[in-house]
């Protein structure tokens, strides 16, 4: 079942692919539009943009997604030896390579993975999680995040974050041209005619709507990994309390100060609580907490 | 007649390629659950090493409390002399041997110099992360186990294996108390 996991997460990480290349396409040509009047130009440099963004990403992803949300690596075992050891243990359990390990300077508990593949991840804990769990509630966390790496969840998930990177970047340069330099697009208005005007409006809605649409997709991708790695953590630790106590613990804590906003989903629970966003759950990176609890409970 | 030539080349080269198959996978998995023991005793071997400082350190601080301290140096000699190929026994000597260190690590309650003892906690971390350590191993290693096991004892595997005398492996017992509360912690 597991293995079958991994195979359709590799699958839908070419779907994903495509789908947020579409959409960063799309946007490109919005982009063209509006201020080139030419649909062709837009989509060459979005395509261009993305390609070299997904680039730098891949190759150092690690290190990137590390240092948007301020952490700091951990090279042996003198600084957290109880960190560095639960590590070793769950790694040596999933039979991956031991991850690098970070810290992130930040009193929520929390903890999320990253990387390309199981020979290019990383896991990071704050010193919040390290201050409030016990060894065992650490060792189930530490066994989720590395179910994440052994399931190629981190690939997933590395790609969408660059992805909607590119987008969000995108949107920006946009805006500001609206903002600041729209008037060349503004003189040619009234010579155009009134069917530029659907064209006008569909791309601005396109350029609002583009980010939205990537990252409910991202969130909703996310959703559905944590309840596997979940189950797949408990299978390693064969200790579903835990992992219970730990998501208790760290569901009863105040939001992260140090998370980046687009790395949200990586985390083991929602870094900022919920409380940046409406009470909508299209946008939720987690599911409820009670409902992880109450599947962890009943295994 | 060329037909039939081809079909009887197709059975003996398919027939081939499972042969060899089979018998590679079950050599991998056999070697799968060689590695898992390794990691078991690697981790054996670290306590062993380990028990002489913690002993040392326990006696500046615990003076009345030889009997604990001289079961785990019985414990570990006896670990220390056991013949390489016996797992079993080994195992069982091994869960002994945490039984009675749960009892040095319950003295550091009563003496909370020893508790603040800057080596003691040290030791302690690296006696906690061997004792998981080998309780994870255990794990890997039955799980290896099985899927050895399955692959020689299903059909048609059985008939290779029987041919090849692969043998089955004996499962490593995991003491009653930790399948209530699986890992040990000392804190």
């Amino acid at each position: 079942m597991l293995f079958e996991q991994i195979q359709q997460n590799k699958r839908k990480t070419v779907y994903v692919m495509i789908g947020f290349f579409a959409l960063v396409l799309a946007i490109g040509a919005a982009l063209g539009y509006l201020f080139m009047r030419n649909l062709i130009s837009g989509v060459v440099v979005a395509a261009i943009l993305a390609a070299v963004y997904m680039a730098m990403m891949i190759g150092n992803s690690t290190n990137v997604v590390m240092q948007m949300n301020h952490a700091t690596e951990v090279h042996d075992a003198s600084e957290y030896p109880d960190l560095w050891h639960i590590v070793e243990d769950m790694a040596m359990v999933a039979q991956v390579p031991i991850p690098r390990v970070f810290i992130v300077d930040d009193p929520s508990p929390n903890a999320f993975a990253t990387g390309n593949d199981p020979q290019h991840a990383a896991v990071a804990v704050t010193t919040g999680i390290m201050a409030r769990l016990n060894r065992e509630e650490l060792e189930g966390v530490i066994a989720h995040e590395v179910s994440h790496i052994r399931n190629y969840d981190i690939r997933l998930q590395t790609i969408a974050l660059a992805l909607s990177a590119v987008i969000s970047m995108l949107v920006n340069i946009g805006s500001n041209m609206l903002w600041w330099g729209g008037g060349r697009s503004r003189d040619n208005d009234r010579e155009e005619g009134a069917s530029n005007i659907i064209g006008l409006v569909f791309s601005i809605l396109l350029l609002i709507l583009g980010p939205l649409a990537a990252s409910i997709a991202q969130m909703a991708l996310s959703r559905n990994r944590e309840y596997l790695a979940d189950a797949s953590g408990v299978e390693l630790t064969r200790n579903p309390q835990g992992l219970i106590n730990a998501l208790l613990k760290i569901s009863d804590s105040e939001p992260m100060q140090a998370a980046d906003p687009s790395s949200a989903a990586l985390y083991i629970s929602d870094p900022f609580k919920g409380l940046s966003r409406s009470g909508a759950h299209l946008f939720d990176s987690h599911p409820p907490i009670e409902e992880r609890v109450a599947k962890l409970r009943a295994m | 007649m060329l037909w039939f030539i081809i079909i009887i080349i197709l059975l003996v080269v398919g027939a081939v390629g499972f042969y060899i198959s089979t018998y590679n996978n079950m050599v991998k998995s056999r070697n799968w659950t060689d590695e898992a023991w390794s990691q078991i005793d690697v981790q054996l071997k670290r306590r062993n090493d380990l028990i002489p400082n913690l002993v040392s350190t326990v006696k500046g601080y615990a003076k009345h409390e030889q009997d604990t301290l001289e079961k785990v140096i019985k414990m570990r000699n006896q670990l220390v002399e056991m013949p390489a190929d016996n797992r079993q026994a080994t195992m069982a000597a091994s869960n002994q041997l945490t039984d009675s260190l749960k009892s040095v690590f319950a003295l550091s309650e009563s003496y909370p110099d020893l508790k603040a003892d800057a080596e003691f906690t040290k030791l302690m971390e690296e006696l906690t992360n061997t004792e998981n350590k080998i309780a994870y191993a255990r794990q890997l290693f039955n799980s290896s186990a099985t899927r050895y096991n399955n692959q020689i004892q299903t059909f048609p595997g059985n008939i290779l294996a029987g041919a090849h005398n692969f043998q089955k492996t004996a499962y490593l017992e995991t003491p009653v108390e930790e399948k209530a509360a699986p890992k040990v912690s000392f804190e």
